[in-house]
C-alpha cells in the first residue's frame, strides 16, 4: 500500500502527477481500486478534459461514494478541483449541469475573462486567503505574487471556500478546501518551485493533521 | 496578473536537438533531456518540442525521451511534429506532454483540430503555422511540410484565414512561425504579429526572428502576444534566460518569478 494514492480516474494524464510526487521522494501510487484508495495516508483526484466525461467515468468505475467517503486528506488538481464542487456548468451530451462529487459546498462556472484570450493558460500569480494571519496549510511558505501555472476555462467562483485567489479577467478561486478536501485550479506539479513546495505541503499532511489543525 | 511567457523552442532530429537557420542546413545543439532540465533550472516558463522532419517523412515523433523529458522538469512542455491521429496524440500525452501540436496535418485536414479537441479538450491542442511573408503579393501565406526543405510546399491559405478556420476547429493556442524571420535574429514580425492578435481570441506565441532583448519587450509590447518562442539565442548562449526576465521585468512587462517570494 502506498502512502499517496493517485485515483485513477481513467481519462486523467497521471504521468504528470505520478512524476511530480516521486521527483520530492514520495512514496505514490495510482489506483481505482477502493481499498487501495481507501487505505491511503493522502489521496490525489486529478483530472484533465471535461467534467461530463470525467464523472461518468468515476461512476463507470463505482468511485463516487469511494471518494465522498474519504477521511484522509484528499487533493484535487485542476478538473479533479472543479468535480470536488457540488455541480459545474460544462454541459455534456445531454446539454444539462454536470452533478459532481459534492464535497465543497459551491460550484463551477465559466471564467469571464473579458475579452482577454481564452482559456486561461500560463502562469499567474496566487493570493492565498488568510484566517487569523495564516493561510491554510496547503500555502504555507507561499506569498501574494507567487506564480503557478494555470489551463483552464472554468473555475469556482470566490466564496466562503475559497483558500486562495487569482485573477483573470475577474477574481476568481484558485484553491478552494472544506474540512479534509482540498483543490487547486492550477498545476502544481507543473508549477517549479512554487508548485514543489505546495505539494510538500500536501505530503505532510494526514488525517492526525487535520485533526490537530483548525481547518 | 498572467505573465508573459518565455518559451526556448528545441527542434529534434534523430533523437538530438538541432537548429538551422530558415529551415535549413541543421546543425546538432546538445541532447534532449539535458538541455530541457537547463532550461527549466534558468527559468523558462515552458518548453516546445518540434522533430522537424517527422511530417515530411511520413512518420511520428520517437517517443520514448518525451517521458524521460516529463520525468525530470517541472514546467509544461509541448510536443509537435507529424501527429496525425487521435492515438498517436493520446500516447504523447500520456507520455506527459501537456500539449500537442500539429502543423501539416491540419492543413491536410482541418477536422483533426476538431477531433483532438473533442477528445482532449481544447487546452492540449496547439496549431503550429509557418507563414511567409510573399512579397510579390504583399501579402502572408501558409507553408506546409516546412521540416524538409524538398517537401514544402505552398498552401491555399492566406495566414489569417487559416488562424481563424484553427480557432474554428478548436485550437487552445496558436504558434505562429514567420519563416522569413525564422533563424537570421532581425527581430519578431511585428506587422504580421499585431494583424494575427487582432483575430486571435486564443492565447498566441509568436516565434521567428529573436535575436536581442528588445526584441522580446517589442513582440510583448507591441504586438500584446501571450508568448514568445526562441531557440537560437538561448541554444547559443547569446541570450540569458535569467537576464532576459530581469531585463523584460525592468521594462515592466509581468513575467514570473522562478522561486516562491519567502524562500
Amino acid at each position: 500500500m502506498s502512502e499517496t494514492v493517485i485515483i485513477d480516474t481513467g481519462c486523467a494524464n497521471l504521468s504528470s502527477v505520478r512524476f511530480a510526487f516521486e521527483r520530492l521522494g514520495a512514496d505514490v501510487s495510482v489506483s481505482d481500486d477502493p481499498v487501495v484508495i481507501t487505505a491511503a495516508t493522502r489521496v490525489i483526484l486529478p483530472g484533465v478534459g471535461s467534467a461530463p466525461a470525467a464523472m461518468q467515468s468515476i461512476r463507470q468505475k463505482h468511485l463516487v461514494e469511494v471518494i465522498q467517503n474519504l477521511t484522509q486528506p484528499v487533493l484535487g488538481v485542476c478538473l479533479g478541483m472543479q468535480l470536488m464542487t457540488e455541480y459545474s456548468t460544462e454541459r455534456g451530451e445531454k446539454d444539462q449541469d454536470t452533478q459532481c462529487l459534492g464535497l465543497i459546498p459551491t460550484s463551477v462556472r465559466e471564467l469571464d475573462t473579458q475579452q482577454l484570450p481564452t482559456p486561461h493558460m500560463g502562469w499567474n500569480q496566487l493570493s492565498p486567503v488568510m484566517k487569523h494571519q495564516q493561510p491554510h496549510p496547503l500555502f504555507a511558505g507561499i506569498s501574494n505574487g507567487d506564480f503557478v501555472y494555470f489551463v483552464h476555462s472554468f473555475c469556482a467562483p470566490v466564496s466562503d471556500y475559497t483558500i486562495a485567489l487569482s485573477d483573470y479577467g475577474e477574481p476568481f478561486g484558485a484553491a478552494i478546501a472544506n474540512g479534509n478536501f482540498m483543490g487547486v485550479q492550477f498545476h502544481p506539479e507543473k508549477s517549479a518551485a512554487v508548485g514543489s513546495r505546495i505539494l510538500q505541503n500536501f505530503l505532510k499532511m494526514s488525517k492526525a493533521t487535520l485533526s490537530g489543525g483548525a481547518a | 496578473m498572467l505573465a508573459k511567457r518565455i518559451v526556448p523552442c528545441l527542434d529534434v532530429k534523430a533523437g538530438k536537438v538541432v537548429k538551422g537557420v530558415q529551415f535549413r542546413n541543421h546543425e546538432i545543439v546538445g541532447d534532449i533531456v539535458p538541455l530541457a532540465q537547463r532550461y527549466a533550472a534558468e527559468g523558462a516558463d515552458e518548453l516546445v518540442f518540434y522533430d522537424i522532419t517527422a511530417s515530411a517523412h511520413d512518420r511520428t515523433v520517437d517517443k520514448s525521451w518525451v517521458s524521460r523529458v516529463a520525468q525530470q522538469i517541472d514546467i509544461p512542455f509541448c510536443v509537435a511534429g507529424g501527429i496525425r491521429s487521435i492515438e498517436q496524440a493520446r500516447e504523447i500525452l500520456a507520455f506527459g506532454a501537456d500539449k500537442i501540436s500539429i502543423n501539416s496535418p491540419a492543413l491536410s485536414d482541418p477536422s483533426l483540430i476538431r477531433r483532438l479537441h473533442d477528445e482532449f479538450g481544447r487546452q492540449c491542442v496547439v496549431v503550429g503555422i509557418d507563414s511567409f511573408y510573399d512579397a510579390a503579393s504583399d501579402s502572408y501565406k501558409v507553408k506546409q511540410f516546412t521540416g524538409d526543405e524538398a517537401a514544402t510546399r505552398d498552401t491555399q491559405w492566406y495566414t489569417l484565414d487559416w488562424v481563424e478556420e484553427a480557432q474554428t476547429q478548436g485550437c487552445g493556442e496558436i504558434v505562429l512561425n514567420v519563416m522569413n524571420q525564422d533563424g537570421v535574429r532581425q527581430g519578431y514580425d511585428i506587422n504580421q504579429l499585431s494583424k494575427v492578435r487582432s483575430v486571435c481570441d486564443v492565447p498566441l506565441i509568436a516565434s521567428g526572428g529573436a535575436g536581442t532583448m528588445e526584441h522580446f519587450r517589442e513582440v510583448f509590447l507591441d504586438a500584446n502576444v501571450d508568448a514568445a518562442l526562441a531557440a537560437s539565442v538561448f541554444h547559443k548562449g547569446i541570450i540569458p534566460i535569467p537576464e532576459l526576465k530581469q531585463y523584460l521585468r525592468d521594462a515592466g512587462i509581468c513575467i514570473r518569478n522562478d522561486q516562491p517570494l519567502q524562500a
